[in-house]
C-alpha cells in the first residue's frame, strides 16, 4: 500500500516535470513576457533603459502630425482612441493590460508601423527599450 | 377611439406581407451580403477600425488597397507576405459584385462610394463632427451592430 503511494506520487511528479519541459520546448508562437522584451531591447542597445526618456518621445510629436500619444493618450494606463477611425484602443502600459507585451513578433510589428507614422522611420532599440521601461514603470 | 388592430390581424397582416415578398429585412437595409469574417481579417484589420464587409467594395479596390498596406490612408499598416496574400485571396473571393458596388469608388475609400454617399444624404455635416463620430469611417458610432455586418436602419443610433 505505502509503496503503491509512493510510485503513484513520483510517476506524477515524473509527468508534471515532461509537461513543463514540453512546455519550455515547444513555447507558443513568440510568447514573451514585457521583461524579457526589455531585456533583449536594451541588449541590443547596448544600454540600460531611460524611463523618463521614453516617456518624452511618447509624448512628443517627431516632426509628423502624430504622438505615441495621440492615439494612446498621454498616460496609456486606460483605453484611447485611434486618430483618424475613432476606434477604442485598449490600454497600452502591461500592468493595466495583461495582453500588452507578451508576443514579440507583435510588439515589433506595432512598433515597426506606429514609430513609421510617428517619425518616419523604424525606431531604434534604444527608444523602444526607453518606451517600454516608462510603460511597465506604470502601476497600479 | 383610436385605431388598433385586433392582436390576431397583426400576424395575418406580416404574413400577407411576406407573401408579397415584403419581409422586415427587405423593407429596412438589409442587401448587404453578410460574410462570415476570416479571423485573421478581424484580428488584423479590426485592430485599427471595424472589420469592413469586404462586400463593400469591388475585388479592383481590395486589390489596390492590399498593396499599398504601407502606406494606408495615411497610417503604415504593413504586415507580413503570408498575411497579406491570405487576405488578399479571401478579399478577392469575397469583394462586392453587385451592380453598386462594381465601380471602384475615388480613393478605394467606401466612403466616397456613391452608394454610400446616398444612403447617408440626410446626415447633416455637423452631425460627423461630432467628438463621438468624428470619421465617416467610423460606422459604429452609429451602426449600432456594425461589428457584426449588422447595417440595418432598424439598428441605427446617431449619438448626440
Amino acid at each position: 500500500m505505502k509503496l503503491s503511494a509512493v510510485h503513484r506520487s513520483s510517476f506524477l511528479a515524473l509527468l508534471a516535470t515532461a509537461g513543463l519541459a514540453c512546455a519550455a520546448i515547444v513555447p507558443a508562437a513568440h510568447a514573451a513576457t514585457p521583461a524579457e522584451q526589455l531585456a533583449a531591447y536594451t541588449a541590443q542597445a547596448g544600454a540600460p533603459a531611460v524611463p523618463a526618456r521614453g516617456q518624452q518621445f511618447f509624448n512628443t510629436r517627431q516632426g509628423r502630425e502624430w504622438s505615441c500619444a495621440s492615439c494612446h493618450g498621454a498616460v496609456p494606463t486606460q483605453a484611447g482612441k485611434h486618430a483618424s477611425t475613432g476606434k477604442s484602443i485598449s490600454a497600452l502600459a502591461p500592468a493595466f493590460n495583461p495582453e500588452r507585451f507578451t508576443d514579440s513578433a507583435k510588439t515589433e510589428k506595432w512598433f515597426r508601423r506606429n514609430c513609421n507614422d510617428v517619425s518616419g522611420r523604424e525606431c531604434t532599440a534604444a527608444e523602444k527599450a526607453d518606451v517600454l521601461g516608462w510603460l511597465m514603470a506604470l502601476k497600479r | 377611439m383610436s385605431l388598433r388592430f385586433h392582436p390576431r390581424v397583426t400576424p395575418v397582416l406580416l404574413g400577407l406581407l411576406a407573401a408579397l415578398g415584403i419581409t422586415p429585412a427587405a423593407m429596412a437595409d438589409g442587401d448587404q451580403r453578410r460574410v462570415p469574417l476570416l479571423p485573421k481579417y478581424q484580428q488584423e484589420c479590426a485592430a485599427c477600425h471595424l472589420a469592413y464587409p469586404p462586400g463593400m467594395l469591388p475585388a479592383a479596390s481590395w486589390t489596390r488597397v492590399m498593396a499599398n498596406l504601407p502606406r494606408h490612408y495615411g497610417t503604415d499598416a504593413s504586415l507580413d507576405p503570408a498575411t497579406v496574400k491570405a487576405l488578399s485571396t479571401w478579399l478577392g473571393a469575397n469583394a462586392g459584385t453587385y451592380q453598386r458596388v462594381s465601380e471602384a469608388p475615388p480613393q478605394d475609400r467606401i466612403t466616397t462610394s456613391s452608394w454610400f454617399v446616398r444612403k447617408h444624404r440626410e446626415v447633416a455635416p455637423d452631425v460627423w463632427k461630432r467628438a463621438v463620430i468624428g470619421s465617416r469611417a467610423n460606422c459604429a458610432a452609429c451602426h449600432t451592430r456594425a461589428d457584426k455586418g449588422d447595417f440595418d436602419e432598424d439598428n441605427v443610433r446617431i449619438p448626440k
